[in-house]
């Protein structure tokens, strides 16, 4: 019920673009992984391959350790979510959901349209299809709905009709492509928590393709974060957040975006800064709960300047400029403990010395290990 | 008092631009189109069934009432109705057939990977062409005697078939000839549908397990071109039905009636023999013909193409 996906490799190149460089994953049996990325970054084609729906221009795919490269889409045990759904508009629900059991289980004849029910000695397979279509179904929810169109459902319900035919033949991998992106803001957070639990009882693997982040943090075990045709990194959800190897990484995800500047201007912000940091130039990173308004140890003070603020419910935004004027900042905290603040008003806060995150000029994360050292050597 | 507040009311009304229009000036707006509407089309069909019920013959003064015998007359008429059955069958064999070929041709290039375009344009050709020019060439290709398509089948060792000397043939050439010039049309309108079937769905038929081209052409691209499918059997029957242009040229009705048919029976009786008021009977039956037709194809379809 649940397999084991190897990427190896895998490149696409459309014409003189390359879409997909030398893309390697390797995706535990039963883990839910997402990869996510802004558009155009090659996610969807990377799901396409694996599907085998698009074939790859180098590299292999291979499930639980035996390559499928040369089989077809049909025949490799993955089912597809797609972003529109894709139903069958003129079958009914009930319908759509047997047309992958009725493709697979009955002879060419039976499977007619129309006629084809007319095929004797079927009884007994299309009574258990029937009966896989019920049980997949009210395992989402729309058993009410089996006898009518996909034009009479709302989104929400028609996603669910898509997930009910990709579960029906029980499949070692499914594969989702942006399913939840037409579904309105509420209805996405409801079904976000319902995947993330049919997850946890199929127990197969599942293969999550999104460019929401929040999507992809909250329902996966693992994230692979992809641009322009590679992944960049791929960990856990707090893994990445907390450590981003990689500067694009640590700006695509976490909203607010994270703050960078160059060590220059955080040293010119407060010199006491310079001896934390490496001697050549490099990038700073911080996060908006890093940047505080109450002087706290391990924290150096730097005057900023109110730019804007935003009241968010149970917190407070609170974005900023350094006193040079081209630097921003941004700050996170309780609602409770913002006061009201006017534009353009002059602030300090305290920014952290310790753990802190560094990118060289290319965006390469730079460990921190030798300011431990300069630490010591204070 | 009441009266000065609803007055004062109304004043302080801002104007409404669009939104509500007095209906004279609404009416007055329409007047043009309908006045055309009617002139055009609903007096000279209104004028024809006044006509039916009439002996007026061409160039005659005086017009005499005469109720329903010319319906009457019809009906025991063997030319007529000859020329009706005729119809019939001629509609029997071009529809399904343009239809069938339309389909075959569009999803057949559809599937090319080059040349779609070239294709496309060769199949459109006859559409195009003038089907009065291309009745001539036709009479000439399937001449009994010195027609390429005869000297062919002697070639051959066959015996010669003269399609338009023949009775049991000649309707069924000329439907040839329809199919002929229809089939491209109808390439044209399968290809356009073709092309409003999402990507998307082939893709789920994939996953799903149609890996025949069969199986993807009757679940998938079939049903979904059900509304193309309704409009162009009903266009193409109203264009069967109209049948005319290679009657007139190629056969003139012959042999000995096998290829009459309602347009050519009615322009014969209109204006060879001057009867119009039993033309205009026989046009009248010619376009209750038609409208149960479409009615009929628009119910029957309808249900099966709506979802």
């Amino acid at each position: 019920m649940t397999a084991a996906v190897e990427l190896q490799n895998i490149s696409k190149t459309f014409g003189e673009t390359q879409t997909l460089r030398d893309v390697c994953l390797s995706v535990r049996a039963g883990e839910f992984i997402s990869l996510v990325g802004p558009s155009g970054c090659g996610k969807s084609t990377l799901l396409r391959i694996l599907a085998g729906l698009a074939p790859q221009s180098g590299g292999s795919v291979s499930i639980d350790e035996t390559a499928i490269d040369h089989l077809p889409a049909s025949a490799r045990d993955i089912a597809m979510v797609f972003q529109n759904y894709a139903l069958y508009p003129h079958m009914t629900v009930r319908q759509n959901i047997a047309t992958p059991l009725r493709m697979r289980r009955l002879p060419a004849p039976a499977r007619l349209p129309g006629i084809g029910r007319f095929w004797p000695g079927q009884s007994s397979k299309r009574r258990d299809i029937d009966r896989a279509v019920v049980e997949a179904a009210r395992l989402v929810e729309i058993e009410p709905m089996l006898d009518r169109k996909p034009a009479a459902l709302s989104g929400g319900q028609r996603q669910r009709v898509a997930l009910a035919r990709a579960i029906v033949r029980r499949p070692r991998v499914f594969l989702m492509d942006e399913p939840l992106s037409n579904l309105d803001a509420r209805l996405r957070v409801t079904m976000r928590a319902e995947i993330a639990a049919l997850h946890r009882r199929l127990g197969a693997t599942f293969i999550y393709v999104t460019h929401d982040q929040v999507e992809a943090m909250t329902m996966s075990d693992r994230v692979a974060v992809m641009m322009g045709g590679e992944i960049v990194q791929c960990a856990a959800p707090a893994e990445l957040y907390q450590n981003p190897r990689d500067l694009r990484v640590a700006r695509f995800i976490g909203s607010p975006e994270i703050a960078t500047m160059g060590s220059d201007e955080l040293a010119a912000a407060n010199p006491s800064f310079a001896q934390w940091l490496p001697r050549q130039p490099v990038l700073v990173a911080f996060r908006p709960e890093a940047v505080r308004l109450q002087p706290a140890p391990d924290h150096l003070p730097v005057a900023a300047v109110v730019e804007r603020i935003e009241q968010l419910g149970p917190e407070v935004l609170l974005f900023l400029q350094l006193r040079d004027g081209n630097t921003a900042l941004t700050a996170r905290l309780a609602a409770g403990r913002a006061r009201p603040w006017s534009e353009r008003q002059p602030i300090t806060v305290w920014l952290p010395l310790r753990n802190l995150l560094l990118f060289d000029a290319a965006g390469a994360r730079l460990d921190s290990v030798p300011f431990k050292d300069m630490a010591d050597a204070r | 008092m009441p009266a000065d507040v609803t007055l004062s009311a109304m004043a302080a009304r801002p104007r409404r631009l669009g939104a509500r229009l007095s209906p004279r000036i609404a009416y007055g707006l329409a007047a043009p189109s309908v006045l055309l509407l009617v002139l055009t089309v609903l007096a000279p069909i209104l004028v024809m069934i006044v006509l039916s019920f009439t002996s007026y013959r061409f160039g005659e003064t005086g017009v005499e009432w005469t109720g329903l015998e010319n319906y009457s007359q019809l009906v025991g008429d063997r030319t007529f109705m000859r020329a009706l059955r005729n119809t019939f069958a001629y509609v029997a064999m071009v529809t399904p057939a343009s239809v069938l070929l339309g389909l075959f041709l569009a999803v057949l290039i559809d599937g090319l990977g080059h040349g779609r375009g070239f294709y496309r344009l060769v199949f459109f050709l006859p559409v195009t062409a003038t089907l009065v020019a291309m009745a001539l060439v036709w009479k000439y290709l399937l001449h009994g005697s010195i027609g390429p398509f005869n000297l062919m089948l002697q070639s051959l060792g066959l015996p010669a078939l003269d399609i338009f000397g023949d009775r049991d043939l000649a309707l069924a050439g000329l439907a040839a000839i329809n199919v002929w010039s229809l089939a491209g049309f109808n390439m044209v309108l399968f290809a356009a549908g073709l092309t409003s079937i999402p990507e998307e769905l082939y893709e789920a038929a994939a996953m799903d397990g149609m890996d025949g081209k069969l199986d993807r052409f009757l679940n998938v691209t079939l049903p979904l071109l059900g509304p193309t499918m309704m409009f162009v059997i009903v266009t193409s029957t109203i264009t069967a039905f109209k049948v005319f242009d290679t009657v007139a040229v190629i056969t003139h009705g012959g042999p000995r009636g096998a290829t009459d048919v309602l347009l050519y029976t009615t322009y014969l009786e209109g204006f060879s023999y001057f009867r119009m008021g039993s033309a205009a009977a026989m046009t009248v039956v010619f376009l209750s013909i038609m409208m149960i037709f479409a009615w009929i194809q628009a119910r029957v379809l309808d249900r099966k193409v709506h979802y």
